[in-house]
């Protein structure tokens, strides 16, 4: 089968799944995965094929979440124009994000993101405008696809299907234009991209803007489906880095990796809780924490990532390669950036 | 506002400064030799915390006087953690290695919530307890003693570094790693001994902060922040760098918090360490950006 028959088969099935999986707890965790894709998927635009590691990115989550409930609570806005608004607002605020933290490579680039973040969230805590750190509660009175509010969990998994589509499709549109070199050339060859005339700062703003554009959906879109939301349920780092490691665990800077890692650590997430949450003694985080150790440690460029390695390896050694010619080719394709002291292998 | 108070809040910050400095020293060595970040150094104070805690109350020994033991225990930690975990991702990714000790982070509060439970805990009665006039401020004994512990760990560190072989074998990895191989250090052994130094500056704060700070799974959190702005503050790498700048964020975390209010404390410390990220990315002692 061919890709874009594939493509659509797989779309096909998950839109159809709310019809198969009934039981409101598995479809419940259906949408979970859905949304962590989805912010695993906006992160992805800037962390991975801009290669900017944001730790920051609850910033545009609780940003999206929490102007699309001040909207609806106070001024009685739509919520899918509250949505949108959180949006160009989350857009707007990166600029501020990318003017402090852009400077920045590496470690420090990674800190100062953590540090805005964390920022916003004392903001909040202390804002009684946005109900400081007690949260604000969305109505339940209207309910329907234009009050986006429903009793019904499959609506909310099509919902969250729909939102991780237009990111994917977004991502895939930035991927084939010129965009999607400029990011990869950011992240590869800052200097070369400079030399030959790449407004590095400018893009890497681009990257940013649109990444907390979606971000700042999804987080509407949990302020929606759980019509409550506080500090600590849209602002956390514990967020940031969630939405992160669902990429890279997937794969950074390819288009179904964060999907993959989204649902396998969800999966991961819900099962541990599921069966050891009850204890009360955080035995599901010890699973979940092992597990996010054992991946970074054995499969440090994700599984799509070790999935393409292995391919292109394969590929290589048909080609009449040499063993250490196709292991090159195989980190080529792994599409992370080397760490600092670790000189670049030249590749084939 | 007397000047008295604000004498007081000097002294406090101070104090708690101290601290910070010796929970930065521990991070900033494992940055300046291996170019990691470690985010669960704030574990690391934790476990130094729980190790003074079981101590007391199974076998009633002070936190001061099993300090040593504890800063043992948290060097053979760090050293086993990087036996275990760190030596393989030496090579990696940035990105794997930040989720790496991340992923350290959660597990060690995750198994620290498993077997002793979420619950606060605190050290009554230790040899610590009380309070101290000095020059007329009052200050609580147990703050005056983890101060000035961790001086004393800070120039042990500091004695260390600079006045004996494998001290200078520990420099000479951090500032040119394949310079000092060519020299005959064993890179690897040094990569090891910063991860065993680290987690021990860490576990000393710990036990030193456990006389009179409450002791729980997540209580790193309250650290690390504050650790990684002191290192950037005083340069990545520079222990002396850091010492002085966890004294400059204590002192501003309290001034801060009784000027503007004590909810907007870390906040103050965040945009300050925002504003010199963008200034002065070296640090305020660092050699090179």
């Amino acid at each position: 089968m061919n890709r874009p028959a594939s493509l659509l088969a797989a779309g096909a099935a998950a839109v159809a799944l709310p019809f198969v999986v009934r039981d409101p707890s598995w479809l419940n965790v259906a949408v979970l995965a859905l949304m962590a894709a989805q912010l695993g998927a906006a992160w992805n635009l800037v962390g991975g094929y801009a290669g900017q590691a944001s730790l920051g990115h609850a910033a545009f989550y609780g940003l999206g979440a929490y102007a699309s409930t001040l909207l609806l609570v106070n001024f009685g806005w739509n919520p899918w124009l509250g949505m949108l608004a959180g949006g160009v607002l989350a857009a707007a605020f990166s600029a501020l994000f990318g003017w402090s933290c852009f400077r920045l490579k590496g470690h420090y680039f990674t800190m100062a993101t953590i540090a805005v973040a964390e920022i916003v969230q004392i903001v909040f805590n202390n804002w009684e405008y946005a109900g400081a750190a007690v949260g604000l509660t969305i109505p339940m009175d209207r309910q329907g696809l234009a009050a986006m509010v429903f009793a019904d969990k499959a609506a909310y998994y099509w919902l969250a299907l729909g939102l991780l589509a237009l990111t994917l499709l977004a991502t895939f549109a930035v991927e084939r234009s010129f965009l999607g070199y400029y990011f990869r050339a950011i992240k590869d060859e800052p200097d070369a991209a400079r030399s030959i005339g790449v407004d590095i700062a400018r893009y890497k703003q681009v990257a940013l803007s649109l990444s907390a554009f979606f971000t700042a959906a999804g987080g509407s879109l949990y302020a929606q489906k759980e019509l409550y939301i506080d500090p600590a349920s849209v602002l956390s780092t514990a967020l940031s880095i969630k939405m992160a490691l669902a990429a890279i665990l997937g794969g950074v800077g390819t288009l179904f990796g964060p999907v993959l890692g989204a649902v396998v650590l969800t999966l991961i997430e819900e099962l541990s809780r599921s069966a050891f949450g009850g204890s009360g003694r955080g035995t599901d985080t010890v699973i979940y924490a092992a597990l996010i150790v054992l991946v970074a440690v054995f499969q440090p460029s994700g599984i799509l990532g070790g999935l393409k390695a292995r391919a292109a390896r394969r590929r290589a050694l048909r080609a009449g390669a040499s063993p250490a010619q196709a292991d090159a080719a195989a980190r080529d394709t792994t599409g992370l950036a080397p760490a600092a002291h670790e000189s670049t292998g030249a590749p084939l | 506002m007397t000047a008295e108070l604000l004498l007081q809040t000097l002294a406090s910050g101070v104090l708690i400064g101290l601290i910070y400095a010796l929970v930065a020293i521990g991070l900033t060595m494992i940055f300046g030799v291996m170019d990691i970040v470690n985010f669960a150094h704030g574990e690391f104070l934790m476990l130094g915390m729980y190790a003074s805690f079981w101590l007391f109350a199974l076998f009633a020994l002070d936190p001061l006087l099993t300090l040593p033991l504890t800063v043992l225990m948290l060097f053979a930690l760090g050293v086993l953690v990087w036996k275990l975990v760190i030596r393989r991702i030496a090579d990696a990714p940035a990105l794997s290695q930040i989720f790496t000790t991340f992923g350290l982070m959660l597990l060690f509060r995750g198994l620290a919530q498993f077997f002793w439970k979420p619950d606060y805990r605190t050290i009554e009665g230790s040899l610590a307890a009380g309070g101290v006039q000095l020059a007329g401020l009052q200050l609580g004994r147990p703050q005056v003693i983890a101060g000035l512990g961790a001086i004393v760990v800070t120039a042990a560190v500091w004695f260390f570094l600079h006045r004996t072989r494998l001290g200078a074998a520990l420099e000479a990895t951090a500032s040119d790693k394949e310079a000092a191989r060519l020299m005959g250090i064993d890179s690897h052994r040094m990569f090891g001994l910063a991860w065993g130094i680290g987690a021990a500056c860490a576990g000393a704060a710990g036990g030193l902060l456990s006389t009179f700070f409450p002791i729980f799974p997540e209580v790193g959190a309250n650290f690390i922040l504050v650790a990684f702005v002191v290192v950037n503050l005083g340069g990545f790498g520079s222990v002396a760098g850091a010492f002085w700048a966890g004294i400059l964020v204590g002192v501003i975390e309290v001034m801060g918090g009784l000027l503007i209010g004590p909810q907007y404390k870390t906040a103050i410390v965040l945009v300050l360490f925002l504003a010199v990220l963008m200034f002065r990315p070296q640090g305020l002692m660092g050699k090179t950006a």
